[in-house]
């Protein structure tokens, strides 16, 4: 097993292959024999978190970019899709039964794109990556960076919780969205219509996976890396370190969409609890715990904690805090590259192999408070005092 | 005009909640650059203190006065042990610390739900803050007022401890560069313990001033922390001075907005001005000149 | 060490290759600095200071600790905000952002190396190789290793290394790293800031070398506090002291100059070993 897994986590092209078709099996094949039709929803719901981890591994394992928001884009993608499926339900002109219930009965203007499903998926794409575009850029060229990101991108997430809360009727507040009948056509109470959801939802996080790989091993790839490392330095070699973090917070961004937009007919409902803070943070446990940096840990990490979390919570409600807690500080004060960092040691030992994932991933923030701007090109130049 | 006078009010009064929650923070975050999620949880630790000396004491004054110095001790007791356990061997991973102090959050919390249960409680404010003080018409809430001193109070105390007392110079001798103080004796461990305490004490403080505006519960601090650190960025880090600017300024903004629009478009609108202000001053209100980083 | 040494000066070749046909030659390329001008604050720490550089002219910069030589550079390739004027030929430096700068043609080495440490060797010259690269590009894998990197590795003896993360380099090997890097990124002007500083003698010999080479075909400039290496490898020195230019012209005419001489508080015969005694202080 432990073989697998390192072949698994490991750059090389054949072994690549070999994990991927090993995954597409498992994913395809094996899982939905094995489980019931309940276990392989919950499998969907995992594979759907999954694909935000797959963005959050790229943007802070490889980028150094501590992203505590990602519930807000998605969130987008969530409601862009849920606000589809209530307009799809309601038919032609209808409205929504919750808007009749709250509100004016009127259906705002900005629901009515949403009518179209193909407006609908182009739209779970393009408002995330917009955002996270303006966003990024702007504070990226800024140079707010480190702990001055991350709190903003949580303050973000604080923010769109709240404004969805207090929008109570035309977003269904604290309720979120629910109750959704039919999936562009397809009756969602049907068993075969949830199984094709799932094979879905596996295709896409296959896809993505290897998206992540194709963007890891590229030039991109190491590029990024050298802006995680020294932003600065890399400035004095005439590149703009903006332009590649805002284009892997984008990817992350429309990663953690299309999640948010397949958990939705998956699990049945989006609500504020799934988008704000606290789950913002929840989607790097899995993580942190899988291997930030490495390929196919933060989606392993996903998966196994959100297992752990219903199966634990299942049991005892109070338990599941206590282990989540205390996974975050076990591994990430004292394992932080993650489980895979166990594995990637053994296979370093082995053979010599030098692959760009760091072992010690933490190099992003300088140690002092001061953040961008404060002539950080110092760092750069490494002066001595 | 008869509108203007209650928004600065709430704004002002807003601001020094926001003010006694960020303090701290300006102490940990903006002195050590230590990232501390679990702030907000020393700030509902101090708020259960007040509970648990009302239940003790009985008479509401008395308890107050009683837990607002044990709260700064609660807290910064906290603030010590987590400093000396997981966030002196992580000084060069701030962001790392971010997540595992954030891990620590979520178990205290887990703590006082299983401790002092999940809903909500109530702490009797005392009958010397009941009512309002009426200013030009309008009244304003005794206890909005006593929070209000007890940020400026703070705000002096720290000022003060940090400009006149040795422990002070030795904070700004270590923020400024820690080789060099360690150079000449300075034991930085000890100091980095020290402005640990105080941090971690005031947001003690301030749970205790949050049990007058309401009722509270284990998840009292994560209403706070966002915001918190939202101050503490826009003010710019090390000093107290853009702190407290920028705490009534993001206090005045929210009353102003919230009155024109709803409280939730206000935060959203907050937020926006602040991305906008970090815009022009990357590096907050208030910055200090460092020649470098290291 | 010692087979990298060999590297670099048995291979003149691959330097030349690396540098650019002849005709490159007649660039001739130069950095004009007029009234240039840095302050922190109250702090000047670079006044006035007029510079001209050619292209085959090796210049060093020079002066004791704090006299604003690195503060300079900094100032030129857009770390630190200044008033005056820079210009590399007819392209005015100042006011652009650094990473402008350097497409300009402008390269830098640290006064502590910085490389890309969790990087290979390889990967750290590809990166420099590369600012001009499009998104297709950029997307794409290594396929094979650009002309440019594979002489640079040559030249700066690390071809043997390429694979090697940078981190685990020797402080020498990190230094020609970065001025491989500085050769790939295709700089017209190039600053480097104390490159042999910790390096062997034979080391220095070797890196002596390889900065005459280039010096024929870019501009370049050398802070370095090494008397000895000044001497043996220098065009034409300026003295920097308190942010101003206090001396310049060769070696001979610097070393004559009384006012150096007050500067370094040495005898006339022989201001190196004072100035580097100043220094180590
Ligand atoms: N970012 C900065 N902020 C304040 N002072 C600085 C800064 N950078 C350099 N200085 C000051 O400018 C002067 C020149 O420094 P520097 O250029 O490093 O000297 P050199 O490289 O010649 O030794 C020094 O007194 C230094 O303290
Ligand atoms: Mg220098």
């Amino acid at each position: 097993m432990t073989q697998r897994l390192t072949a698994l986590l490991a750059p090389g092209r054949t072994r690549a292959l070999a994990g991927f078709a090993l995954a597409a099996v498992v994913l395809f094949a094996v899982a939905p024999v094995l489980l019931s039709p309940f276990r392989l929803g919950l499998l969907a719901k995992f594979l759907c978190l999954a694909m935000v981890a797959v963005g959050i591994g790229l943007a802070w394992g490889r980028g150094g970019l501590l992203t505590l928001g990602q519930g807000v884009y998605f969130g987008l993608g969530a409601y862009v899709m849920a606000m589809h499926l209530k307009l799809a339900d309601a038919g032609p002109g209808g409205v929504p039964d919750f808007m009749s219930l709250y509100g004016t009965g009127e259906v705002p203007w900005w629901w009515e794109p949403m009518r179209s499903p193909v407006a609908t998926v182009a739209l779970v794409i393009l408002v995330p990556a917009l955002l996270a575009g303006v966003l990024g850029w702007a504070v990226f060229t800024r140079r707010v960076r480190g702990a001055y990101f991350a709190i903003l991108s949580q303050a973000l997430a604080a923010a769109f919780a709240i404004l969805l809360v207090g929008q109570q009727q035309t977003t269904g507040g604290t309720n979120g969205l629910n109750g959704f009948r039919s999936f562009f056509g397809y009756d969602l109470a049907d068993p075969v219509n949830q199984r094709m959801l799932y094979l879905v939802a596996a295709g896409v996080l296959l896809a993505m996976v290897l998206v992540a790989r194709q963007l890891m091993v590229s030039r991109f790839g190491e590029l990024l890396v050298a802006v995680r490392d020294a932003e600065d330095r890399v400035r004095f070699l005439g590149y703009d370190p903006a332009v590649a973090k805002t284009t892997v917070y984008v990817v992350a961004a429309v990663m953690a969409a299309v999640g948010g937009a397949l958990f939705v007919p998956v699990v049945g409902i989006v609500s504020p609890a799934d988008v704000g803070v606290v789950p913002s943070i929840g989607f790097l446990v899995g993580v942190a715990i899988g291997g930030r940096a490495t390929l196919l840990g933060p989606v392993l990490g996903a998966i196994a904690v959100s297992w752990a979390q219903t199966s634990i919570s299942e049991q005892f409600p109070s338990g599941w805090i206590y282990f989540q807690g205390a996974l975050f500080v076990g591994v990430v004060a004292f394992l932080p590259g993650g489980l895979a960092s166990l594995l990637g040691r053994r296979r370093r030992r082995g053979r010599g192999d030098a692959a760009p994932a760091p072992e010690e991933p933490e190099t992003t923030a300088p140690p002092s408070p001061v953040p961008a701007g404060a002539h950080t090109g110092r760092t750069a130049q490494g002066r001595q005092p | 005009m008869d509108t203007l006078l209650p928004q600065l009010f709430a704004g002002l009064s807003l601001g020094s909640v926001l003010l006694l929650a960020a303090l701290g923070l300006a102490l940990t975050f903006g002195q050590m650059g230590v990232i501390n999620m679990a702030h907000g949880e020393f700030m509902m630790a101090g708020a259960y203190t007040a509970f648990v000396v009302q239940g003790l004491l009985g008479d509401p004054g008395a308890s107050l006065l009683v837990a607002l110095p044990l709260g700064f001790v609660v807290g910064g007791v906290l603030g010590l042990v987590l400093e000396a356990t997981l966030v002196h061997r992580m000084y060069h991973r701030p962001l790392d610390t971010l997540l595992v102090t954030w891990g620590v959050a979520l178990l205290l919390q887990q703590v006082a739900r299983d401790v002092f249960g999940a809903p909500n409680i109530d702490v009797a404010a005392p009958g010397w803050l009941s009512g309002a003080v009426t200013v030009a018409g309008v009244a304003l809430p005794k206890t909005r007022l006593f929070i209000l001193a007890l940020a400026v109070v703070c705000v002096a105390a720290l000022a003060f401890a940090l400009r006149a007392t040795p422990l002070g110079r030795r904070i700004r001798a270590v923020v400024q560069n820690r080789d060099l103080a360690e150079a000449s004796g300075i034991s930085s461990r000890g100091t980095d313990r020290m402005t640990f305490f105080i941090g971690s004490g005031l947001a003690g403080v301030a749970g205790v001033a949050l049990t007058l505006l309401g009722s509270i519960g284990p998840t009292l601090g994560t209403h706070y922390i966002v915001d918190a650190f939202l101050v503490v960025v826009a003010g710019g880090i090390g000093q107290i001075k853009g702190t407290v600017v920028a705490a009534t300024a993001l206090g005045l903004m929210q009353a102003f907005f919230e009155y024109s629009t709803t409280a939730s478009v206000a935060k959203v609108l907050v937020f926006v001005v602040v991305i906008a202000f970090l815009q022009v001053r990357p590096q907050g209100l208030v910055t200090v000149r460092t020649r470098s980083l290291a | 060490m010692t087979d990298q040494t060999t590297a670099v000066e048995h291979d003149p070749g691959a330097t030349d290759a690396l540098l650019g046909p002849d005709s490159a030659r007649f660039r001739h390329d130069y950095l004009e600095a007029r009234g240039l001008r840095v302050a922190f604050g109250g702090f000047v720490a670079v006044r006035d200071v007029d510079l001209t550089v050619a292209q085959g002219d090796l210049r060093f910069l020079i002066g004791p600790n704090g006299a604003g030589k690195t503060t300079l550079i900094d100032a030129v390739t857009g770390l630190v905000p200044a008033t005056g004027s820079a210009r590399l030929g007819r392209t005015e430096l100042l006011g652009r952002g650094t990473h402008r700068i350097a497409r300009h043609g402008v390269g830098r080495t640290f006064q502590t190396a910085s490389v890309f440490e969790e990087l290979t060797v390889l990967q750290n010259l590809d990166i420099a190789a590369g600012a001009r690269r499009g998104p297709l590009t950029m997307l794409r894998r290594r396929g094979a290793v650009p002309e440019a990197v594979e002489q640079a590795l040559e030249v700066v003896g690390l071809a043997g290394l390429r694979d090697t993360p940078a981190g685990v380099l020797a402080h020498g090997q990190k230094q020609w790293l970065e001025i491989g890097m500085l050769l790939v990124q295709d700089a017209h002007l190039l600053f480097l800031d104390e490159p042999v500083a910790g390096m062997t003698q034979a080391e220095r010999e070797a890196t002596g070398d390889l900065l005459r080479r280039i010096g024929s075909q870019r501009v370049v400039v050398v802070v370095e506090h090494d008397m000895e290496f000044l001497r043996a490898f220098a065009d034409s020195v300026t003295v920097m002291h308190q942010g101003r230019v206090l001396a310049e012209g060769t070696v001979a005419e610097v070393q004559r100059d009384p006012a150096v001489v007050e500067v370094y508080l040495g005898a006339p015969a022989q201001p190196g070993t004072a100035a580097t005694t100043k220094e180590d202080a």
